[in-house]
């Protein structure tokens, strides 16, 4: 049953997500090519990361709401949505019951110290996950190398990187490197 | 009158869902700003307590600040009215733009621009990357608990879930040790 599966991976997900946002995306990343592989590409992933930036509201409920729109129509994008957002809202109910000793609690504070490096790691590995379908589309080989695709790939990503240190805005990087992306194209880069 | 409050608190957290890019702390401010000046809901002293407890439970911090200051204004009923006012913008935006999507791939132009944004995605990843190592404490615990998740999911293929757990409980044992040795 696809939307039980959506609610349940997603939950896990949500009850995963430590200092939000892109903290989700190796788990994303490593359940959708597990659970939903044939129809869903880590390209479809990529590009959808890009969609989430351009749009508003949390980056963990659009990309919820896309897989689950993929699976499962609307029902699906519900079901996942639910999911996500549900351990969060449980766990704050709770939560602010009784601040003061979620605060202060040696536990929690041990947990973060693993936790909060363990997730850069995390996103350091999918980082390289996403760089991989940047740079080999087709599966790493050196055949690539001869290609113009790779270096212009390259280069973009080098501009793109440079503007973002210095701090412009993210839909001005998307819209900039789509355009790039279709010059590109229509001078037969991509081909 | 009950009712009437519940709805402010969806509207504007409706407002705060649809007008945020790029989510997490971006939202803080206009959150700050909505349910601070505009309404006095809360302090600003609960602003920083909402950032704090974000930061060590799971989940994104749009919902944990939405449950939380629904909670706050309404109780029960509050939270979920402000839950589910961050959520909808987006829902409904991402329902419709899946759509599109599959319509315009078909598309060369579509397509060559993707190969492109690909590319920016990318260096908006590395930046995010960069500023999350940053923020994190320089010491050797943090850079071998960095080093072996990376190790374990990126290169061994591990699942995520368990990693994490056994990097909460290795966080927890050395903070304890730390603690003791610091004590004694």
């Amino acid at each position: 049953m696809i939307y039980l599966e959506l609610f349940c991976t997603f939950f896990m997900i949500g009850a995963f997500t430590f200092g939000g946002g892109y903290a989700m995306l190796p788990m994303i990343q490593s359940e959708v090519a597990a659970r939903w592989g044939d129809k869903i590409s880590e390209q479809a992933i990529v590009d959808f990361v890009a969609v989430s930036e351009s749009t508003p509201g949390p980056f963990a409920v659009n990309m919820a709401t896309y897989v689950g729109t993929e699976m499962g129509g609307l029902f699906g994008a519900f079901c996942s949505t639910m999911g996500v957002v549900l351990p969060s809202f449980i766990i704050i109910l709770i939560v602010a019951k009784c601040y003061e000793k979620f605060r202060d609690s040696s536990v929690v504070k041990g947990c973060m110290t693993g936790l909060k490096p363990a997730v850069v790691g995390m996103i350091a590995g999918a980082v390289l996950n996403v760089a991989m379908t940047v740079f080999f589309p087709a599966g790493l080989s050196l055949g690539v190398l001869s290609g113009a695709a790779f270096y212009v790939s390259l280069g973009l990503f080098a501009v793109m990187l440079v503007l973002a240190l210095k701090k412009v805005h993210p839909i001005v990087i998307v819209c900039l490197s789509a355009l790039a992306g279709i010059i590109a194209g229509y001078l037969g880069i991509w081909s | 009158m009950k009712f009437r409050e519940l709805w402010k608190v969806f509207i504007t957290f409706f407002k705060i869902g649809a007008f945020t890019f790029g989510g997490g702390y971006a939202m803080i401010p206009l959150i700050q700003k909505e349910t601070v000046e505009t309404h006095h809901w809360i302090s600003d002293e609960d602003i920083l307590e909402i950032v704090a407890i974000a930061e060590s439970t799971p989940g994104p911090i749009a919902i944990n600040a939405a449950t939380f200051v629904g909670y706050r204004t309404c109780g029960v009923w509050g939270s979920v009215c402000a839950t589910l006012g961050v959520v909808l913008p987006s829902f409904i935006l991402i329902y419709a733009i899946s759509f599109v999507l599959r319509q315009f791939q078909s598309l060369k132009a579509v397509r060559y621009a993707f190969y492109g944004i690909r590319a920016g995605v990318l260096a908006l990843l590395c930046k995010a990357l960069w500023n999350m190592f940053k923020k994190n404490p320089k010491n050797w615990v943090s850079y071998i608990i960095m080093a072996g998740a990376f190790l374990l999911t990126a290169i061994l293929d591990v699942s995520v879930f368990p990693v994490l757990i056994g990097c909460a409980v290795f966080g927890l044992i050395t903070a304890k040790y730390m603690a003791r040795r610091t004590q004694a």
